[in-house]
């Protein structure tokens, strides 16, 4: 699978290893063939068909905080394997290869940073990590990040891609949709703005809880976006979907999206909506 | 009073092979005004020995299948059986209703209380109605506008989970499937009045957890409650639904193994051999259970309540931090 290949830092793109040597990158999409330097300036974002590709939990912090006062959070927080489960693999193995692939310790990075000069709370999801799956490691730091928001009275980001709850771990990671959800429910109750960004894909268990709960809640263009995956689907109906079915701007028409924004321009999005609710008035 | 229901699962051959033995016997017996009543009942004791026998012998998976079989009590059946004065309240005022949630109030043991469950058909026409148990949006919302009206009149509720999961389709993705099951999880969360979760059969994943925060969780002990199905866990990690059997043994979803994890609070016992060989019994077992846990959670002041069961699901997982295991 894709997300278990060895990719060490800046941007990725799936094909890559296709091409020769670190100079050039293909769209997944329109096939377009890109240089890597133009690559970073559009953001891992095809500069010809807008195809938004793979971007890196540490990436998306570089993005959406100011330019070096991202402080990381909770980073020795990491997967246990309370069940000692097994599939093909031993989910210890798979914690571990995960591990080295990324650099990271789990499929969450979070910590605190500036927005424009507004201090906020801000937790991502890597998709490299064994698929951004939700265990109680990613559970717990969700919760945190969003508990700083509570706690301290800042906004709280998070930005989703998952495939959903950990099967790994059973029924301890369903639980960590309740263990968000009602951090977000005390949030409302004293009005910290939390928003949600969902990027491609995030589905299951992490839609069906944090994912969808913000204040306001925008999407990458082109993100799956989900509850129950296609296959599933597609198996249960025996029907064929229609064009664009679970695709941010399906959601964004059918009225589970405040907006679909590109990826260089969520920052500014961010920011704006945030300052519109909690500035003083003048 | 005995049931047998359908062809039966492997492991209950023998006992059903009994239960035709002794109909043959009753009836032969009568016709020919035979005096087999010792023999008959040497039979009916040996046959509760099978069943205690195939008690102790069970392996997770064979709970999966008698969470799953027909003619075990389903939310109705409890209702029914243990209720009284049960309104039943429809729609989600937003688009339609669903019939594979059921809601409304009623009275347990006198106490005046909320019902929210999953309700699952016993036949195949029943079953298209019910959707099988799996949920469109609307059935969450319904569930979740109940809640808030028992909240409003400091009803407790009870939440009865058995589904194989919130549908899969078009039309649930459509009006939000995953929105509407956030939702319920967050009020349940703060709900101002005693939750309680009772898993009669199937808690799939987040299809159950939708009516599924609670106060005091329950498992009947062939129950079963995890992030996905055995079945589905085997496709997606083996790349092989058969392995569904072996698989159900790795995913510590039985009601003793969740009771183990710290992560429900009682297992309620069912007859020898499932609830299903008599439902009756399974349906006051439930009720002894659901009584005591709401009696004392009814002494609780709200924001205790409240302030524990947040409490609850801020330590929930297992994880690693450091050198030491959290939380």
């Amino acid at each position: 699978m894709e997300w278990f290949h060895h990719q060490k830092s800046g941007i990725e793109s799936a094909v890559r290893r296709d091409t020769p040597g670190d100079l050039w990158v293909k769209c997944e999409n329109c096939k377009e063939i890109v240089y890597k330097s133009d690559w970073d300036q559009t953001l891992a974002v095809c500069p010809a068909c807008g195809h938004h590709h793979r971007f890196a939990a540490r990436e998306y912090a570089a993005l959406l905080l100011d330019e070096g006062t991202f402080v990381e959070e909770d980073s020795t927080v990491a997967p246990a394997d309370p069940l000692k489960f097994s599939a093909k693999k031993k989910y210890r193995d798979s914690v571990a290869s995960a591990q080295k692939a990324t650099g990271e310790k789990s499929a969450v990075l979070s910590g605190t940073g500036a927005m424009d000069g507004r201090p906020v709370s801000l937790a991502v999801m890597d998709f490299r990590f064994l698929g951004g799956s939700m265990g109680s490691a990613e559970g717990e730091k969700i919760a945190r990040a969003l508990l700083r928001g509570l706690d301290r009275r800042i906004p709280a980001i998070v930005v989703s891609a998952s495939g959903g709850a950990r099967m790994h771990e059973g029924t301890l990671s369903l639980m960590q949709m309740a263990k968000t959800s009602s951090i977000i429910g005390r949030m409302r109750e004293v009005g910290v703005p939390y928003i949600s960004v969902l990027t491609n894909p995030t589905t299951g268990g992490v839609t069906a809880s944090f994912a969808m709960l913000g204040d306001a809640i925008i999407a990458e263009p082109g993100a799956l976006i989900g509850f129950a995956g296609e296959r599933v689907i597609r198996e249960t109906i025996r029907q064929a979907l229609p064009d664009g079915f679970q695709r941010a701007e399906f959601l964004l028409k059918h009225g589970f999206l405040d907006d679909v924004v590109a990826r260089k321009d969520l920052k500014s999005w961010i920011s704006r909506f945030i300052a519109l609710l909690t500035d003083p008035v003048p | 009073m005995t049931m047998g229901k359908g062809a039966g699962l492997d492991f209950e051959q023998p006992v059903l092979a009994l239960d035709r033995k002794i109909a043959e016997m009753r009836t032969l017996a009568m016709e020919n005004g035979l005096d087999l009543e010792s023999e008959i009942s040497r039979l009916d004791k040996k046959r509760e020995q099978l069943l205690a026998k195939s008690q102790q012998k069970m392996t997770a998976w064979n709970r999966v299948e008698i969470a799953r079989r027909q003619g075990r009590p389903y939310a109705l059946d409890h209702i029914q059986a243990s209720f009284t004065d049960f309104v039943e309240l429809h729609g989600d005022r937003t688009y339609s209703d669903d019939p594979a949630i059921v809601a409304g109030f009623a009275r347990l043991d006198g106490i005046p209380v909320c019902i929210v469950a999953h309700q699952k058909g016993k036949d195949t026409r029943e079953n298209i109605h019910r959707n099988f148990g799996m949920p469109h949006p609307e059935g969450y919302r319904k569930a979740l506008r109940v809640m808030k009206l028992a909240e409003r009149f400091g009803r407790p509720v009870i939440c009865l989970v058995d589904t194989p999961g919130a549908f899969p389709g078009i039309g649930a993705e459509e009006r939000g499937q995953a929105q509407a099951i956030a939702e319920n999880i967050l009020e349940m969360s703060l709900l101002k009045v005693p939750v309680v979760v009772a898993v009669l059969g199937e808690g799939a994943s987040g299809g159950a957890l939708g009516i599924g925060v609670g106060d005091r969780l329950l498992m009947f002990e062939n129950s079963w409650y995890c992030v996905i199905s055995p079945e589905g866990c085997a496709a997606i990690l083996w790349g092989d639904r058969l392995k569904a059997q072996e698989v159900a043994d790795h995913m510590k979803l039985t009601g003793r193994d969740l009771l183990e994890l710290g992560l429900i609070d009682r297992v309620v016992d069912e007859p020898a051999g499932g609830a299903h060989w008599r439902p009756e019994a399974a349906c006051a077992s439930l009720k002894t259970a659901l009584v005591s846990e709401l009696r004392a959670l009814c002494s609780v002041s709200v924001d205790e309540l409240v302030r524990s069961r947040l409490e609850r699901y801020a330590r929930v997982g297992v994880f690693l931090e450091g050198t030491r295991r959290g939380p």
